[in-house]
């Protein structure tokens, strides 16, 4: 194919281009040739198209987005705010920590295990962006029924991919969630998140500014990986009728990544980038657009000088590449020779491919040819913003006006029946076979990680200061209402770090949703945003950034909306955590907060084939409450556990698990005690000697408490049903070893 | 006794993480003769006597679904006596 130049363009205006193909439609078309008075180039059309995708311009979310920034708390820690890679906040002794979480989930589907393994990569490079040295990742993992094949497929895959790239570069995998539900079959959901730590003065942005500063691409060398990848996949929904799309898969290289980062941190130590950017998603496309865009715009790229791993490729695809572990930086003149030195250290490819310029536009250039001349911005940030229809879908009200019955145990035969039942169905079964494929403590940081309530990580040896983190989502209470869905979401994100002892400081989020064309789907959407936002306000959390990941559906059948919503936490001494296992016999176990004994959206519903017919409704002043409770009384706590998935049989099956001492309590309304997942409310032991304390701070937070029982011996008793540690242990750990084998 | 070999390859587009490693500990070893390296798997299957066609189609089936991942590998079958 020859080149297509600018002077092409111009000359040739009616050239038939293939832009419905690279997923434009008729009037974002026009609107680029409005923008450049002419017809695009092939590359500017490879560049817009890329990166006018849902994926990468939000088009159909940005008018939702917004209320982020408008409804947003203002908070003293956040430093660095939505926009950037990801969100920066202060947890004090002038430390920063970053955090963010994105999807990988249709790479993931086409590719389970390089999908799943890039997505760790690709998350990983957005904190190193920031300034910050990655410390540990999470991975909220969503698949269709346990049983299903594709399932037996795309998991091994996937657990392995995360793993594999993990693993190599040496980071710690403190949690995350696995859940199944038929709606993810062929859409399984991969969530990555990545923590990172740094001194305040460290923190970098992507920004090219300063004529005469060069333009420096480094790290692997370009291929043909997921070349339109971005645009292609993360925006066509799977169909069934239609061949499976497989195109070009990006392959990762974690050794590279890790060499990656090593180089990185030590330029960022010697303090010679003025801006740097990771090349993910669009690949350069995205990365010289956006540098440009957040400057004063001029830049001036030659794209014949970026190393290609094979020479075959033409420029767009150039462009549009996504070969892993590649970095894009602006440095100065004279800096240049420190910054080629120690990426020849590190055996790291750089390359000057630029510079900035004093226009305000982009031009890149192949063999002196001039093939792209665009304003940045307008391929950066002034895609299309689309206005979806939104329309509540009958089924919410059809639900609530319904009413559905699940049998319930009476006797204590029954109980111990349904309580075994619970812990070995797969949504509530322990998730070791999988998670000890990841490596939880390499660093030597970890000090709490899955299955605990939130990964903890230590950050200062001296001062034992550390970060919680925790991901949550309940997506059943989504689908019969995503407003309320959302904020308990983000509530029970809290929670889990407020009961390991950490204080909750920052939001960031994973919004994984089917088709915005659906207006159905478009509405569980904005509720959702709405939700969020509004919780987030009232707890006093700022949200620092999130990811929006449409068109997971198979068909016309969508995923359940999917918020999954981290929170970051920090903890001033990391020795001071609560564990959640019972640690010795003789303590007393209460349930601290109010149940009601609903079943709606719970597992034991799920189980018997019911969703419900309402979501809980979230008590956001309660929770604040709850979770300063929590902070007070942590002294005294001996052990502490999160009730939701699984209700309070969950809790305390885990809670006599972990450390294998077992417990006798007294339950009225017994079924609907151990099932309803009534929100709210955490199992706690504490010694009898502190029976004082916990009354008197119950009275001031004004948060219900109950004694259940005791700590001690070996079985579980629930009023007169009696299970063994070891029948317990056996239903809990037997089901992934027989699904996954 | 035949064997029947089952050569996988990453495609030439894909990545190959553990060839480019090769290809950069030969120059470090003295060797200087490769321009590049791609690494992949073979496999060697005995059966009794000569193959037959179904077994051929058999061992192509494993090849596309269990030896080779068909998304970023190919794969060749052959018979060597």
């Amino acid at each position: 194919m020859a080149l297509d130049t600018v002077t092409i363009a111009t000359q040739n205006p009616d050239t038939t281009q293939p832009f419905a193909e690279l997923g434009l439609k008729d009037d974002e078309y026009a609107r680029i040739k409005t923008i450049l008075g002419r017809r695009p180039t092939s590359s500017e059309l490879a560049m817009y198209s890329v990166m006018w995708s849902e994926h990468c311009s939000y088009k159909s979310s940005k008018v939702h987005l917004k209320q982020f920034g408008e409804k947003a708390f203002k908070s003293d820690a956040l430093l660095v705010g939505i926009g950037e890679n990801a969100g920066v906040v202060d947890i004090g002794q002038n430390y920063a920590i970053t955090f963010k979480i994105e999807s990988h989930n249709h790479p993931s589907f086409i590719e389970p295990y390089q999908g799943a393994a890039t997505g760790v990569g690709g998350i990983v490079r957005d904190i190193l962006t920031m300034g910050a040295r990655p410390i540990a990742i999470m991975d909220p993992l969503r698949f269709g029924l346990a049983d299903a094949p594709d399932t037996r497929r795309v998991l091994p895959g996937i657990v392995a991919g995360i793993g594999g790239y993990g693993n190599c570069l040496g980071l710690p995998n403190i949690g995350g969630e696995i859940v199944f539900d038929e709606t993810y079959a062929g859409n399984p959901l991969v969530n990555a998140l990545c923590v990172g730590v740094m001194k305040h003065e460290d923190i970098k942005l992507a920004t090219a500014h300063g004529t005469g500063n060069l333009v420096v691409l480094f790290g692997a060398k370009t291929g043909g990986d997921g070349i339109g990848g971005v645009s292609v996949l993360a925006s066509e929904t799977f169909n069934a009728a239609k061949p499976t799309k497989r195109p070009s898969v990006q392959v990762g290289d974690p050794f590279a990544e890790k060499v990656l980062i090593e180089c990185c941190l030590e330029i960022f130590k010697a303090d010679l980038v003025i801006g740097i950017q990771d090349l993910g998603g669009a690949g350069l496309s995205c990365a010289t657009s956006e540098l440009a865009s957040a400057g004063s715009g001029g830049m001036q790229i030659n794209l014949e000088k970026v190393p290609l791993r094979d020479p075959s490729l033409s420029p767009e695809e150039i462009l549009m590449s996504e070969s892993q572990e590649r970095m894009c930086a602006i440095v100065a003149p004279e800096k240049i020779k420190h910054f080629m030195a120690i990426c020849r250290k590190w055996d790291v490819t750089a390359t000057v491919i630029g510079e900035v310029t004093s226009g305000e536009r982009l031009h890149i250039t192949f063999n002196g040819e001039l093939i792209v001349d665009v304003p940045p911005r307008t391929v950066a940030h002034d895609g299309p913003i689309y206005n979806r229809p939104i329309k509540k879908p009958d089924y919410v009200d059809q639900l609530a006006k319904s009413t559905f019955e699940v049998p319930l145990p009476t006797d204590a035969d029954e109980v111990k029946a349904a309580v075994l039942k619970l812990i070995a169905s797969p949504n509530i079964a322990d998730k070791s076979w999988v998670t000890s494929q990841f490596d939880k403590y390499v660093q030597g940081n970890t000090v709490l990680a899955q299955p605990e309530d939130s990964g903890l990580i230590r950050i200062d040896e001296e001062t034992h200061l550390g970060v919680a983190v925790s991901t949550d989502a309940n997506a059943r209470w989504s689908y019969l209402d995503p407003y309320e869905g959302a904020k308990l979401a983000l509530a029970e994100s809290c929670r889990n770090i407020a009961t390991s002892g950490a204080k909750p400081l920052a939001v960031t989020n994973c919004l994984n949703f089917g088709s915005p064309e659906d207006p159905g789907v478009m509405w569980q959407f904005a509720e959702t945003v709405r939700g969020l936002a509004d919780a987030a306000l009232e707890l006093g959390l700022p949200i620092t950034g999130g990811n929006v990941s449409f068109y997971n559906q198979t068909g016309s059948v969508a995923i359940l909306p999917t918020p999954v919503i981290g929170v970051l936490g920090v903890i001033q001494d990391v020795r001071k955590r609560t564990p959640m296992g019972i640690p010795s016999a003789d303590l007393d176990l209460y349930v601290i907060g109010k149940y009601n004994g609903n079943l709606s959206g719970s597992e034991w519903a799920h189980l018997h084939g019911e969703i419900g017919n309402a979501s809980p409704v979230a008590d956001l002043n309660m929770e604040k409450r709850l979770v300063n409770f929590l902070l007070d009384g942590q002294p005294i706590f001996e052990s502490a556990h999160d009730v939701s998935n699984g209700g309070l049989a969950a809790t305390l099956v885990e809670s006599v698990l972990k450390n294998k001492i077992g417990a006798r309590v007294d339950l009225n309304d017994v079924a609907n005690a151990l099932f309803s997942e009534t929100p709210g409310r955490v199992l706690v032991a504490i010694k009898s000697s502190a029976t004082n304390e916990i009354v008197s701070l119950a009275g001031k937070y004004q948060i219900p408490i109950y004694k259940i029982g005791t700590t001690g011996g070996t079985d579980l008793e629930i009023n007169q049903a009696v299970i063994s540690i070891e029948e317990l242990s056996k239903a809990h750990t037997e089901t992934f070893p027989k699904l996954f084998g | 006794m035949a064997k029947i070999i089952v050569e996988v390859m990453l495609k030439p587009e894909i990545l190959d993480p553990q060839g480019q490693a090769v290809a950069s500990a030969l120059p470090r070893l003295g060797f200087t003769f490769a321009k590049s390296v791609r690494q992949g798997k073979r496999f060697e299957i005995e059966v009794d006597g000569d193959p037959t066609p179904a077994q051929m189609a058999e061992v192509e089936k494993a090849a596309e679904t269990l030896l080779s991942n068909p998304v970023i590998e190919t794969y060749v079958v052959k018979v060597e006596k």
